[in-house]
């Protein structure tokens, strides 16, 4: 089950090119964590990274920062080597875990990036309040909260003014209000056309903020469309139901049914319009305790993602 | 697309690699910040000093021309000071290393060398505190150098060739991935400290173990660090041993330093 998005979001557009990777591969010994992946983003393109653990997400943003590199293919990021690009302050990231010392203060923190990027020290105040930790600046960074903590690498990341923002894993740890704060701040800051490429795991942020979503599943990109192509793929709903020796052929001319699915004596209908199949099946088949439910993202992030020996074929 | 290349153009890399006034200043603060270094590199050489030098006896038994035995414990105080503030300031990268930090600096513009050039000004300025502290210490409790140029000369080489231990504390920081890298340093240093003569002059051992800690590398620094009171020993045989221990002590952090920034 693949989905490529049509060429509005993958081609190579007239301009500049975010991050372009070309055939990517990332080898570990033996283990192949990123298996020739190409994806082009263009600026200003809001891009969710979805996929299982281990699917190569998190190798392939280290690439994109230049903290590793690739073994074939080729990583750009606004034309120029991924080192360089962050050494310009044109990508920052936030990262997932770890990168803070815990005896400076949030704002040492801060004003140490600042110094760092050579970028004026009037600029901490107002990265510290868009990352909404202005009140607690004086804090020690060993006494923050996790959601703290990953606003205050936020607040570092937003120092540079970066062209391309790089999110892996950001709201991991955070509660409900948390998530939801930092995502404010993030969405106020992507209206200004920033690029950002986040990598998660939670579907409906994905949902409500990407404009392209990408699924990898074992390094390679098994579907990239914009969110909306996404939730039409998500349409329609399942039905469940037992049935004695189903015959899959039977069940799958059945007017309006879309895709069927066996697993012993458990049948899986999926259509867009369920309640007529319903119908017929109990009407006319022994199949019983029907369950109908709406085939949400999550569903099609498990198909898309789901492993070989799953019963998806 | 003009807005992406109007950015890309208008940005330019730091100066000197991102070796600046102001992170040092941060980084200085942050050093001061942790407890155990001020007690183990400003307090516990100040207090070594009062234990093992203030004796009425040292204070009137003279060593070289004008000096007194607590004035040479003073100096070998000041080595041991600053060896122990060189040490901790190099191996700072440890646990830079384990937070995960080195990894965050790796997403700004500042060079690994010019991280490590941080790192060894650092080290040295706290070898320079701790260097002028048991120097004022010496002095309250009556320390007698012959003049004030020998003065000067002692703590100037305490100083200076604690510049093989900030060497030592990096290269230890890149060996040793903990994050209390000074407990293992710190007792490791105090044996070195003994077999190099800074407790004890390394005759009173023997004749073997005297011929032995000639070449361990504390006894360079306290034998040069002396030498301007004492007029003892073979000079060049001690700037041989300081020598040759930095380039090791170097070339180790080096070597794990191209390890640590390789890209994988």
């Amino acid at each position: 089950m693949t989905l490529i998005a049509p060429s509005i979001s993958t081609a190579r557009g007239s301009g500049e090119l975010a991050v372009d990777l070309d055939s990517v591969v990332k080898r570990f010994g033996s283990v192949t964590a990123v298996d020739g992946i190409s994806l082009q983003i263009r600026p200003g393109e809001v891009v969710a990274l979805l996929g299982p653990n281990g699917a190569g997400k998190t190798t392939t943003v280290d690439m994109l920062l230049g903290l590793s590199a690739p073994t074939a293919g080729h990583v750009s990021v606004y034309g120029r080597a991924p080192h360089d690009a962050v050494a310009l302050g044109l990508v920052s990231a936030v990262m997932q875990t770890g990168g803070l010392l815990k005896d400076y203060t949030v704002e040492e923190t801060v004003r140490l990036t600042a110094v760092l990027f050579g970028r004026p020290t009037s600029e901490i105040q107002p990265a510290l309040r868009r990352a909404g930790i202005a009140d607690i600046g004086n804090r020690l960074v060993g006494k923050c909260s996790g959601g703290q903590q990953q606003r205050l690498r936020f607040a570092m990341a937003l120092l540079p003014d970066p062209e391309l923002l790089i999110l892996d894993e950001p709201t991991t740890g955070m509660d409900v209000a948390g998530r939801h704060d930092f995502w404010t701040a993030i969405r106020q800051d992507a209206r200004a056309g920033r690029t950002v490429i986040f990598a998660t795991h939670y579907l409906e942020e994905a949902d409500a903020y990407a404009d392209r979503v990408v699924f990898v599943r074992r390094g390679q990109v098994v579907a990239d469309g914009t969110a909306a192509e996404v939730k039409a793929m998500a349409s329609g709903r399942t039905i469940r139901a037992t049935m004695d020796d189903p015959n899959e052929a039977a069940l799958a001319a059945i007017r309006g049914v879309e895709s069927v699915e066996v697993r012993g004596d458990t049948v899986y209908l999926h259509a867009r319009d369920t309640d007529p199949i319903a119908r017929h099946l109990l009407n006319n088949t022994d199949a019983r305790d029907v369950e109908i439910t709406s085939r949400n993202l999550e569903q099609a992030f498990l198909a898309l993602t789901a492993d070989d020996s799953g019963s998806e074929r | 697309m003009s807005t992406a290349t109007v950015a890309t153009a208008a940005r330019s890399l730091p100066r000197f690699g991102g070796f600046s006034a102001g992170m040092l200043r941060l980084e200085f603060r942050r050093m001061l910040r942790n407890r155990r270094t001020v007690i183990f590199t400003f307090v516990m050489p100040a207090v070594l000093l009062l234990l093992f030098g203030n004796n009425a006896s040292y204070k009137t038994q003279a060593v070289g021309a004008g000096g007194n035995v607590t004035g040479a414990i003073m100096v070998s105080m000041a080595v041991y000071g600053a060896m122990l503030a060189t040490t901790s300031g190099g191996a700072m990268v440890s646990v830079e290393r384990a937070a995960g930090w080195s990894r965050q600096l790796r997403l700004t513009p500042l060079r690994p060398l010019a991280y490590i050039a941080v790192k060894v000004v650092l080290a040295m300025s706290i070898g320079l505190i701790s260097v002028v502290i048991a120097n004022l210490m010496g002095a309250a409790i009556g320390a007698k150098l012959p003049n004030l140029g020998v003065w000067a000369a002692c703590a100037a080489l305490a100083w200076v060739c604690a510049l093989v231990f900030a060497a030592f504390g990096l290269f230890m920081g890149y060996l040793l991935p903990s994050e209390n890298v000074m407990q293992i340093l710190g007792p490791v240093l105090a044996v070195l400290s003994f077999a190099g003569g800074l407790f004890v002059p390394v005759d009173q051992l023997g004749h073997t173990f005297a011929t032995i800690a000639k070449f361990t590398p504390v006894y360079g620094v306290g034998a040069l660090a002396r030498y301007p009171l004492e007029h003892d020993g073979n000079l060049w045989l001690a700037a041989l041993n300081v020598i040759l221990w930095t380039a090791l002590f170097g070339a180790g952090a080096m070597w794990r330093f191209r390890r640590d920034t390789a890209r994988v």
